[in-house]
């Protein structure tokens, strides 16, 4: 039930970066407004991140592009058809879930 | 219900639908998603080597479902602070999207009051609110409260249940929860593109981010390439947007 201080850090640096960007627009912006273009960029950066993690997910394997987890890859495509279809995230997360089983126990 | 009934309840209809109660009430149908993926999360925290204090700590400062996942798994890979830090700040920047969106319902708040609402905004609570707020002008504190603190216990509760059966899960693998970190991400991705109605355009920047972030990680191992990726991207897509 220990705590490690070099975890204990991550958790709080970790936290701090998720606090302020869940709290400032809440409290500045009801007296300011962000610039346009600020926000159109805002706009794009949840479809990036989320693209760009996929992308580390399914072709980075240690640290280098790689085709070898095929198995991640046929299972993307269930999950993305399921995200398409039924619009939720728990439905995704399970349909992603029991194709990899599957395919696993195939393959 | 008589007539009589009905002119006895009206008064009192707008004051339970901004209780705290109803704020509770109301987050239920999301308790469901939040207590699956925060089991997987536990799970995956657990088999990275996290003890259970710990896993409560993560889930109880940290409260994002995806950071945790993301913090999980460069822990178990032996990543320093910084990059799991820079990493997680910008997979939580979208947080400032929600945060905005919301500030003009609470303008009558201090900002320490706001402070304390957006604390604990997920993309889950904000969906709520924002379905909320379709009738109104104006949100309501305690029903926020209640929104946000259900969902909170909830999912340290989902985490630590994770944590506690993930002692005898020794193959997280076997049951596809590895796995349950890209399909969550799929579903932001599909769910973000599909209530937006730029489809085309989003199409692009994803793939944009997509191959930035593989050829970055051809060149550059580590999580750099994810972060160079958002940034490119993203603006790529203000830049066609505007150029449009």
């Amino acid at each position: 039930m220990e705590v490690r201080w070099d975890v204990f850090l991550i958790i709080i640096g970790s936290a701090l970066v998720t606090f302020l960007p869940r709290v400032l627009p809440l409290i500045v912006l009801s007296r300011m407004e962000l610039p346009e273009w600020g926000i159109r960029w805002l706009n794009y950066v949840p479809i990036s991140v989320m693209a760009a993690l996929i992308g580390q997910e399914l072709f980075v394997q240690d640290e280098h592009f790689s085709l070898l987890n095929y198995i991640e890859l046929l299972a993307a495509i269930p999950t993305v058809l399921i995200a398409m279809k039924t619009k939720s995230l728990l439905g995704t997360v399970v349909a992603g879930m029991v194709s990899i089983m599957v395919l696993r126990y195939f393959f | 219900m008589s007539q009589e009934e009905l002119q006895v309840k009206s008064p009192a209809t707008p004051r339970n639908e901004d209780s705290f109660i109803q704020g509770v009430k109301d987050c239920i149908p999301t308790l469901l998603g939040y207590l699956s993926i925060g089991f997987a999360a536990g799970v995956l925290e657990k088999t990275a080597g996290l003890s259970i204090l710990e896993i409560i700590l993560l889930s109880a400062i940290l409260y994002a479902g995806s950071a945790q996942f993301i913090a999980a798994g460069m822990i178990a890979a032996g990543s320093a602070a910084t990059p799991i830090m820079i990493t997680i700040f910008f997979v939580n920047l979208r947080h400032i999207l929600l945060s905005a969106a919301l500030s003009p319902y609470f303008r009558h708040l201090t900002p320490f009051k706001n402070m304390l609402v957006g604390s604990l905004l997920t993309d889950e609570t904000f969906g709520v609110a924002i379905n909320k707020v379709a009738r109104r002008n104006q949100l309501n504190e305690k029903w926020m409260h209640g929104l946000n603190l259900t969902a909170y216990l909830n999912w340290i509760f989902a985490n630590v249940a994770g944590a506690y059966f993930g002692q005898w899960i020794s193959d997280p693998e076997k049951f596809g929860l590895d796995f349950a970190l890209p399909a969550m991400f799929i579903g932001l991705l599909i769910l973000a593109i599909v209530s937006r109605k730029k489809v085309k355009l989003d199409v692009i920047v994803a793939i944009c981010a997509v191959v930035i972030a593989v050829g970055v990680a051809f060149v550059y191992p580590g999580n750099v390439g994810v972060i160079v990726a958002t940034v490119v991207a993203s603006t790529i897509g203000m830049v066609i947007e505007k150029w449009k």
